[in-house]
């Protein structure tokens, strides 16, 4: 299903092959160096370390504030960094527009506010960018989209208009649409955070097949049953910094920061 | 009723009752009456009042409308067959017909020629007003200037066929040069079409006579005929121009953002009237001596840069009421600035704005009337001008002016029904 053809130039595309499922291959799909980033006079990441390799899921989770979604938002140069090395999929990210547009091409991203394209049908939105950026002729383009809104499982409302969506089906055709452009990267923004605790299943469960299929993941979230039943990784962030870093079942069992074990007994204390 | 076992609490029916109308009194227009004009005392008196009002006036404008002469062949010949009654001196209209939309020197034989255009108009601008049409007959209103143009103005065919040919050859040279770079592809096509433009003059100038159409200078331009071509043209200039200024006002080229915002800020501080004295006088100081530098085209160009200022800042408006997370989204996706804008943030952005750029664009059609202040004859140039001032006609203002207004209103009326119609068909947001 999940074919990851799309090779593009550079080293690391050389030892793709579709990982089986749950595998976390040695191949690094995104490498973070000593990476800064200011707002204003405002330091928000400070000094930040991370290799991701192909197939890994990390869970990043932390205070609100403390730099989580800019973190994520700079491996996609939503955000750009003052200092440091961002390496994704073997390509170094720097000011060159073509660069971005295709590092961002590769790395699918959904937000916590879905921001689907409210003029554009379901079906247009998932079809747009394999069209524009791809140029995939439409009819392969559309029959990709119905393929991934199928996985999502909201085929039927394939030529509705988001606005007469619910939160949670916007959000997975939002999935649906970065799907299409068969990244190999996808990075999640609080994915559920806007969304009825009714919705907040259906995204997860899509959000798990996904992860079951091997797709390299980052999700800054505050889900902590989806970390413990999905993640390789959780991640604990706190003033722009990487507090500790863990497999789940140690990070949630056995935090040995102080910060974490305050934050960890306040979100699932009650 | 009767059959029914009353008596017992079980119940069954066993006759159906006959389907009646609702009383009258609470249905159709008197229950309309009742709810909206006559619901209290209050209400039912100022019913009254309005309704004598609305008699007034129509007791005074019917019989001035309908009572009016259409025939006479000067005001004092309208006078003599009203007796003072104060009907409608029509006859104005009917005489100075051609001069209200023509203007007074614009070759009668060749009247065809203007409202064949209007027709064609009314024709080309269909697909572009209503994208349900089939997209190849955009074509055929790409050729529209080119025709009109030849029509209105005459002259040999060749004139609009070289320009057509410029654009085209243009157009080619950009396609084969953007790869190397956008500017390098403007460029390109910039010179090809000027080269062509020049082979074109030459040609036309050698063979002024081949297939042409009596010409028309620019000066003979007048009546409704120039509101219209001024105010077509320039909507149709101002609102790309204006797009493109409101996008430079956002770019992060602080060189482009610059100029932009200079342009804006110093084209909507000044009024219109000092562009418009710009254009027919001072104009001709920098220019090069000797150099025909047509009328019309001077105006186009100011009214063009007032228009597009504005709509560039209604255009703005939009760009910001637009959440980020639409441009997030669509840089997410890898569209670059050109596809994100044209896909996503444009179509959206245009929307919001529409009532303000029909708001302009209704305003600019209706300030195509001071043209008549440099002296030029439009509509109402003509009216204040050779047929007021004319012994026939001097002191006939109701019916002229009225004329007028009328003409206006049914094109900014239209205008703004269409909008009104784009608005609620590009409506899929669903709130």
């Amino acid at each position: 299903m999940m074919t990851h053809t799309d090779i593009q130039s550079g080293q690391a595309a050389q030892a793709s092959a579709a990982p089986s499922a749950m595998k976390v291959s040695d191949e690094i799909a995104i490498e973070i160096e000593n990476m800064n980033k200011w707002y204003g006079t405002f330091h928000v990441l400070r000094d930040i370390d991370l290799t991701v390799r192909r197939g890994e899921r990390i869970v990043i989770c932390g205070p609100s504030g403390s730099g989580k979604s800019t973190l994520i938002r700079c491996i996609n140069a939503l955000e750009e960094h003052q200092k440091g090395r961002i390496t994704v999929d073997g390509t170094v990210l720097s000011s060159d527009l073509k660069n971005i547009d295709r590092i961002r091409s590769e790395v699918g991203m959904c937000f916590q506010h879905f921001n689907l394209f409210p003029h554009l049908t379901i079906l247009e939105n998932c079809t747009l960018a394999p069209i524009w950026v791809r140029k995939t002729p439409k009819k392969e383009a559309e029959e990709t989209a119905m393929h991934f809104l199928r996985k999502v499982k909201i085929p039927d409302q394939a030529n509705k208009y988001p606005g007469q969506l619910s939160g949670g089906q916007q959000q997975r055709v939002a999935i649906a649409r970065s799907l299409c452009m068969k990244p190999r990267i996808m990075l999640f923004d609080e994915p559920t955070s806007a969304l009825d605790p009714e919705m907040i299943k259906e995204v997860l469960d899509t959000m798990i097949e996904l992860a079951e299929e091997g797709m390299t993941m980052l999700c800054v979230t505050h889900e902590m049953g989806f970390a413990r039943q999905v993640a390789n990784r959780v991640i604990f962030m706190d003033q722009g910094q990487i507090v500790e870093q863990n497999e789940p079942e140690a990070f949630f069992n056995n935090p040995k920061s102080d910060r974490t074990k305050l934050f960890l007994s306040q979100i699932l204390g009650h | 009723m009767s059959d029914t076992h009353s008596e017992s609490i079980s119940f069954v029916r066993e006759s159906f009752l006959p389907e009646v109308p609702p009383p009258a009194a609470e249905a159709g227009p008197v229950k309309w009456l009742r709810a909206n004009l006559f619901s209290g005392a209050v209400n039912s008196v100022m019913t009254l009042l309005a309704l004598a009002l609305l008699i007034y006036i129509l007791w005074g404008f019917l019989p001035w409308l309908l009572g009016g002469n259409w025939t006479a062949s000067n005001i004092r010949e309208c006078r003599e067959i009203f007796q003072g009654s104060g009907a409608g001196c029509f006859a104005v209209l009917t005489e100075r017909w051609n001069q209200l939309l023509f203007g007074f020197s614009y070759p009668p034989s060749e009247y065809w020629r203007p409202t064949l255009s209007l027709l064609l108009l009314a024709v080309v601008i269909a697909p572009v007003l209503f994208s349900h049409l089939p997209r190849w007959l955009l074509i055929v209103t790409a050729l529209y200037p080119f025709t009109a143009y030849w029509l209105i103005w005459g002259g040999t065919i060749f004139t609009p066929v070289m320009a057509l040919a410029g654009v085209i050859a243009g157009y080619f040279a950009y396609r084969r040069a953007v790869e190397r770079g956008f500017a390098v592809g403007l460029l390109a096509g910039l010179v090809v079409a000027l080269f062509v433009w020049w082979l074109g003059g030459l040609a036309a100038a050698s063979e002024p006579d081949s297939l042409a159409l009596e010409r028309v200078p620019s000066r003979d331009m007048g009546g409704f005929m120039l509101n219209m071509i001024l105010g077509v043209v320039c909507v149709s200039l101002s609102l790309p121009i204006g797009i493109l200024l409101a996008l430079g006002r956002q770019s992060s080229l602080p060189i482009v953002k610059w100029i932009c915002v200079v342009f804006i800020e110093f084209i909507r501080g000044v009024p219109l009237i000092t562009l418009l004295f710009v254009a027919n006088v001072v104009l001709a100081y920098f220019l090069p001596p000797g150099t025909n530098f047509d009328l019309i085209l001077r105006v186009i160009i100011m009214i063009t840069m007032f228009a597009s200022a504005y709509i560039a800042e209604v255009i703005r408006g939009g760009l910001a009421a637009l959440p980020r997370g639409q441009y997030e989204a669509a840089d997410s996706l890898g569209l670059d600035y050109a596809q994100a804008m044209r896909l996503i943030i444009l179509p959206q952005a245009l929307k919001i704005s529409i009532p303000g750029i029909v708001n302009v664009a209704v305003g600019l059609f209706k300030d195509t009337t001071l043209v008549s202040i440099i002296s030029m004859f439009d509509l109402v140039g003509m009216i204040r001008g050779p047929i007021l001032a004319s012994t026939d006609w001097n002191g006939v203002y109701w019916e002229l002016f009225g004329f007028a207004a009328l003409l206006f209103f049914v094109v900014c009326y239209g205008i703004s029904q269409y909008s009104q119609w784009l608005e609620r068909k590009l409506a899929t947001d669903h709130r």
